[in-house]
């Protein structure tokens, strides 16, 4: 031990050579480029958000007289009036109508998306190459080419106007891409606890509901959290098939305000826009853990 | 406990691969039976049947008086240890314990007191508030075996359980395996078990009877002292003993009642103890000595094989010989304090088969021709 102090002291005792100082100042020069570089970068990307927070701070009049984000005289004025909308009813109603859409749909999707990915995942049965390079299909075909037919099947179905268009096809795992995604993260767990649990005595429901539901928990995080997200923004599916005002979501009661008015009040966009994100964000943080090990680990094997 | 029956147990898969040939094997009430056998011999898969986690092709499982073959594997009276332990990680190690008890609808009190009394056999107590995630290797195998034993099945299945945990680890888990199978036959409830390993030394040490097992077929059922000392045939004089059995091709013929082999160019008399066990004509052999009975001599002795030294192996307490002998390679161990001479690469020795210990098999169908009764 003596003899390592020792070196130690006199290592750090003897000056930098002339390389080592050389190199030194190198390596910090090259890191403060970088993450200059960095900054910048990452900076010119958020800007237009961390712009639309500002200004929804700022009056009507100040909005475009200039590029800073900063407010000159910061009011609240557009959260008031962009609350209360042009229509009868308050934004908070198109929150609710968002809710009421979304929180059905996540549930759906969770419940149906994990059923058939186990299916898939874990069972043989006849046809089953045919019914998953189907699935895949749907995975790749644009969402447009199904818009007219299912709008005609809704209509017959006499469900315009109402959430079901929305709810329905997710509740039967219509999103391929989360049934690929639970499928993919199922295929890199092992078989042995469901086969402990077989040997246990569960049934298939039972090792569904004990074994595989907890362990595939950050998947179905990931999959809630994407539905969430997705459906919170989605406009072309509400602006389809929901024609009244009074079921109207935030993504067309956003839109609503810059149809109706003619001089557009835009710091009540802004406000109105930034309230629109804060659910998707909050819910986002709150399970952020989740999500990342979800959508890492589903795609790597092991 | 019950005894466990297969007749004519098939396997085909879907792709039309036959794994398992037909294959009867009875385990008797409270007996440890081991099947052991190189990889893709099909032994986990038989086990994978007899749990019901594979479906049987053909033939009968029985478990005590019941065909099992149509019942899901929870029906069956079994119990299974994994060998990556397939703990439920999310549970806390109390709650995988009880697991199968709480979907067999036992009350939570006979759960806890079930819990208590396993967890105090397989010293586990204070592991009892961790998630599976926090054990270590040997203390996960710990709770898979106490998962199983908590539900007092009639017959235990084990799965290469000691595969992923180190040697030293192994050798305690063993002892403490068979140490719990004993004991629960001096308490008057004996446990049915099937092993399945591909280590020997498992085999050897822990199984009543050990079933050895190629290629889907079983290769001979038998306990550990005469599968090492009457193999059947060449597989099981190969697979079982360490280092292995010398097998080369040889012809017998006879001289008078002495048999007389020859291999490698070289023909020597095995004056004792074979004579009266050979079941065959002449022609070519097998032949089978293990590296123990093969002893060390001066060259150019009397019924010894003269060899070429190809290399040497000190071992501490012995010494492997390596020798060619015509195109074969030989095995002699030779206890290191009856190593006095050290032996050079390239030297001749003589290597002299312990006559009553040579086995001699058919050159083709591998059966041992050299036992005096029926092999089994």
């Amino acid at each position: 031990m003596a003899n390592i102090s020792e070196v130690n002291v006199r290592a750090a005792a003897i000056p930098p050579t002339e390389i080592e100082v050389k190199l030194r100042r190198q390596r910090r020069i090259s890191s403060t480029l970088r993450y200059s570089l960095l900054t910048i970068v990452g900076l010119i990307m958020i800007y237009p958000l961390i712009w639309m927070i500002g200004a929804s701070f700022k009056t009507n009049a100040e909005m475009f007289s200039s590029a800073g984000f900063w407010p000159k005289e910061p009011t609240l004025q557009g959260y008031i009036d962009g609350w209360k909308t042009s229509t009868p009813y308050t934004f908070g109603h198109f929150f609710l109508n968002s809710l009421w859409i979304v929180i059905p749909k996540v549930i759906g999707t969770a419940i149906s998306c994990t059923l058939v990915a186990y299916g898939f995942a874990r069972f043989e049965f006849p046809g089953k190459k045919i019914l998953f390079a189907t699935v895949i299909a749907t995975l790749l075909l644009p969402n447009v080419v199904t818009r007219i037919p299912q709008y005609l099947l809704f209509r017959e179905l006499g469900w315009l106007d109402s959430f079901l268009p929305l709810w329905v096809p997710s509740a039967f795992a219509g999103d391929a891409f989360f049934v690929f995604m639970v499928i993919q993260f199922l295929r890199a767990i092992p078989r042995d606890m469901e086969e402990a649990a077989r040997v246990d005595g569960a049934t298939t429901i039972q090792t569904l509901l004990y074994i595989v539901v907890p362990m595939l928990a950050p998947a179905i995080i990931s999959v809630c959290l994407f539905q969430f997200m997705w459906t919170m923004n989605d406009f072309l599916g509400p602006l389809i098939y929901i024609s009244s005002v009074e079921h109207y979501p935030v993504s067309l009661a956003l839109k609503l305000s810059i149809d109706t008015t003619e001089a557009f009040n835009w710091n009540q966009i802004l406000a109105m826009s930034v309230l629109t994100l804060t659910p998707s964000l909050i819910v986002f943080f709150m399970a952020q853990k989740y999500f990342i090990e979800g959508i890492s680990s589903g795609g790597v094997k092991g | 406990m019950a005894e466990l029956q297969l007749k004519s147990v098939v396997k085909t898969y879907g792709n039309g691969f036959k794994a398992v040939h037909g294959i009867d094997l009875d385990v008797h009430e409270g007996e440890f039976m081991v099947l052991v056998g190189p990889s893709g011999c099909a032994k986990s898969t038989t086990l994978r049947m007899i749990a019901g986690l594979e479906t049987i092709t053909g033939g009968e499982v029985r478990i005590g008086n019941r065909v099992v073959n149509d019942l899901v594997p929870g029906k069956r009276g079994i119990a299974m240890v994994f060998q990556n332990y397939a703990l439920y990680p999310h549970m806390k190690v109390r709650r995988n314990l009880g697991f199968g008890l709480q979907l067999r609808g036992t009350p939570k009190d006979q759960i806890n007191a079930a819990t208590n009394e396993v967890s105090g056999v397989l010293e586990i107590e204070e592991l009892l508030d961790r998630l599976p995630k926090q054990l270590s290797g040997g203390q996960a195998q710990r709770v898979a075996l106490g998962r199983a034993l908590i539900k007092q099945p009639e017959v235990f299945l084990f799965d290469e359980p000691l595969s992923n945990l180190d040697a030293k680890l192994r050798a305690s888990m063993r002892v403490r395996i068979t140490d719990l199978h004993k004991r629960l036959r001096e308490e008057g409830r004996p446990a049915t078990v099937v092993y399945v390993t591909h280590d020997q030394v498992e085999a050897m040490t822990m199984g009543d009877r050990i079933c050895v097992m190629k290629d889907g077929y079983i290769m001979q059922v038998a306990d550990p002292e005469t599968l090492y000392e009457r193999p059947a045939n060449a597989f099981v004089a190969g697979f079982i003993g360490m280092p292995e059995m010398n097998l080369f091709p040889a012809v017998l013929t006879r001289d008078g009642d002495l048999p007389q082999l020859t291999a490698g160019g070289q023909t020597i008399a095995i004056a004792e103890g074979l004579a009266h066990r050979i079941q065959t004509g002449n022609g070519p052999v097998t032949f089978g000595i293990r590296p123990q009975q093969l002893h060390v001599v001066a060259p150019g002795s009397e019924g010894a094989f003269t060899a070429t030294i190809s290399h040497v192996e000190f071992m501490g307490h012995e010494v492997n010989l390596h020798a060619r002998l015509g195109d074969a390679q030989l095995v002699a161990v030779v206890p290191s304090d009856r190593f006095e001479k050290r032996f050079a690469r390239g030297e001749s020795v003589g290597l002299r088969p312990a006559g009553s210990h040579v086995h001699l098999f058919d050159a083709d169908t591998g059966e041992n021709v050299s036992l005096a009764t029926a092999a089994h």
